[in-house]
């Protein structure tokens, strides 16, 4: 019980914690929440159901290009176009899945690499002149919520660490589902799910579909929080950083996950002086954590269910 | 025509270079199963170690240039033959029985590690290879001019690869390697040392690697710290094509893959030129995911 109070209260210090930081660190957290809500929709795909997938940035730049083409040309709400970023990165994410979801573990990883490369090879030719070519696409209007124009950090912090929360609710109903369930099946033994009947095509399908469309919406918060996006935003070192947040947070768990992005994001910030040195410290730490704690750091609870429960 | 000719024996030298790069996946993958994201990287240290040798040494006023670039080779290809064998050891040995994404990823991490090193000590900026090293010549060829030096690199990665090859056909280690690559556990009973062959391959996979970025550096004549990554990608993509694990699938994958790539930068848009290995990646992963000379296997890819 005193654990639980415990929870309450940080969250009550983290969700008052703009009134006492300045609005540098405010934004270090707004991009640690960015970061973490794109690492849960990865988490979905490559925890919950154990597809390597490392071409997540690609979904999120359809997502933000979406958004800032529709925007920019036609003047339409940012917030609107929410959903609309998350279904065209879906749509995406479906046509060049469909083909390749069958694929085994570290042929996917290579296959995913190719669909991130060749989004920015596509984006910095500028293609079918809508996307602006390496300068990207600026003048992104901010969002509007009743009123009030979405602008300062704050307001931006407020915006995208309740949007990870309303993630963070939904993937976990999603993974103690039927459907996550399922998914979990798939990713522990996939010859057996299918013989228990689990279309594994099918379900795999859905669940790297609903992380991209997740990631898709993330797209829509980036753009309007930056007013600028350029090809640079989503190269394949991007989706690194993502797998990595997963893999090293503890993938398949969702605390693990947030707990990744501020050690991945916010740590490095602490070290400005030896930022030149920080990818080869996130490569040392991967390599070490694989040998001595490949689960990550905090994975994820074994899961419970109550015998009579279960129907 | 002229130009035909001039992006297929470009793509052949090209693909050349991939051929060798795409040998030392194909070999670490036949006896590991193991996709090594830091071969790329290896690639990069020897296009810098060759540069370091060329800047610091002087030795091409006194014994001529050929030499001293055979010389040089030799160097290089030892010393990232070693780098090859230290990073088994250190990032992919204790992983051996883990499962397969924990050694994904620590390839990756030695990747970053390797590139970033080399970022901390040359810098991040582009360097280039000395001038006029090379003869640069052209050789008048059915009335077309080919520069010197796209010949001289086709032909020494197509006699590397036939020392390879007849290496591993012909000798007690080859034979060796491929039967560690059939069965770990068959082999160590017939009183191969597994571990050894692994490092033999850790160190000649990366060997051909490192020759291949010096023969890069001597060709564009310009290096950066994450050249390998690029590299490595279309080097594993050709041992796709050709069928991975298998050695002379990865050299036709290779000379395959750099006139695709030299052809379709030619004739489609040379904007497009590195997403072209990609598509055809795609496409041969769901026409025939075993490769052009890949068996038939049971194991559904």
């Amino acid at each position: 019980m005193n654990r639980k109070y415990l929870i309450w209260a940080i969250c009550l210090i983290f969700f008052l914690s703009p009134l006492f930081l300045n609005a540098y660190w405010v934004d270090v957290l707004n991009n640690i929440g960015i970061y973490a809500i794109l690492a849960l929709s990865l988490n979905f795909i490559l925890g919950d159901t154990g597809l390597f997938h490392m071409g997540h940035a690609a979904f999120f730049a359809v997502g933000a290009y979406t958004t800032a083409i529709l925007n920019t040309m036609y003047h339409i709400p940012i917030l609107f176009l929410i959903p609309f970023s998350g279904i065209t990165a879906a749509i995406f994410a479906y046509l060049v899945a469909r083909p390749i979801i069958h694929l085994r573990g570290d042929y996917l990883l290579i296959v995913t690499i190719g669909i991130v490369e060749i989004v920015r090879i596509a984006l910095v030719n500028n293609i079918f002149g809508l996307t602006g070519g390496s300068n990207g696409i600026f003048g992104i209007s901010r969002p509007h919520l009743f009123g009030l124009i979405i602008r300062r950090p704050t307001h931006f912090f407020y915006y995208i660490w309740i949007f990870l929360a309303v993630s963070v609710f939904l993937f976990h109903r999603l993974r103690n589902s039927r459907f996550g369930r399922a998914l979990n099946y798939i990713k522990e033994d996939e010859v057996a799910a299918e013989g228990t009947g689990v279309d594994i095509a099918k379900y795999k399908l859905i669940a790297f579909v609903l992380g991209a469309f997740w990631a898709g919406m993330v797209g829509n918060i980036y753009a309007s929080k930056m007013t600028i996006i350029s090809p640079e935003s989503f190269t394949f070192w991007e989706s690194v950083i993502y797998f990595c947040i997963v893999i090293l947070g503890g993938s398949g768990s969702i605390t693990g996950v947030i707990l990744g992005s501020f050690l991945l994001i916010g740590l490095p910030e602490l070290f400005r002086e030896f930022a030149q040195a920080r990818m080869l410290v996130f490569g040392l730490a991967m390599i070490i954590m694989m040998i001595f704690r490949p689960q990550g750091i905090l994975p994820p609870p074994p899961r419970k269910y109550n015998v009579d429960q279960i129907n | 025509m002229e130009l035909f000719f001039q992006q297929l024996t470009n793509g052949l030298a090209i693909g050349g270079i991939y051929a060798l790069i795409a040998l030392g996946y194909t070999m670490v993958y036949g006896v590991l199963k193991l996709i090594n994201f830091a071969h790329g990287d290896l690639f990069t240290l020897g296009a810098y170690i060759g540069f370091t040798l060329l800047t610091s040494m002087n030795l091409i006023g006194k014994i001529g240039p050929l030499p001293t670039l055979f010389l040089f080779g030799i160097i290089i290809m030892g010393l990232v033959g070693i780098a090859g064998i230290v990073l088994e050891r250190i990032a992919y040995r204790p992983l051996r029985s883990a499962d397969r994404l924990a050694a994904v990823v620590s390839a990756l991490g030695a990747s970053i590690v390797i590139s970033n090193s080399i970022m901390l000590i040359y810098g991040a900026r582009f360097l280039v290879y000395p001038h006029h090293i090379l003869p640069n010549f052209t050789i008048n060829l059915l009335g077309m001019k080919i520069p010197f030096m796209r010949i001289a690199m086709l032909l020494l990665s197509i006699i590397l690869m036939i020392i390879l090859y007849l290496f591993v056909q012909k000798t007690r280690i080859g034979t060796a390697i491929r039967a560690t690559a059939i069965d770990h556990g068959a082999a160590r009973l017939m009183g191969i040392d597994v571990n050894k062959i692994i490092s033999v391959v850790f160190f000649i996979g990366p060997a051909l690697g490192g020759a291949a970025g010096f023969m890069v550096g001597l060709y564009y004549g310009q290096l950066n710290f994450m050249m390998g990554w690029m590299y490595g990608l279309k080097a594993f993509i050709a041992a796709v094509i050709g069928g991975i694990g298998n050695i002379p699938g990865a050299m036709l994958g290779g000379l395959l893959l750099g006139v695709i790539e030299a052809l379709g930068a030619a004739y489609i848009s040379t904007s497009w030129k590195d997403a072209i290995a990609f598509f055809v990646l795609i496409i041969i992963l769901i026409v025939r995911p075993t490769g052009i000379l890949g068996e038939r296997v049971a194991d559904k890819i």
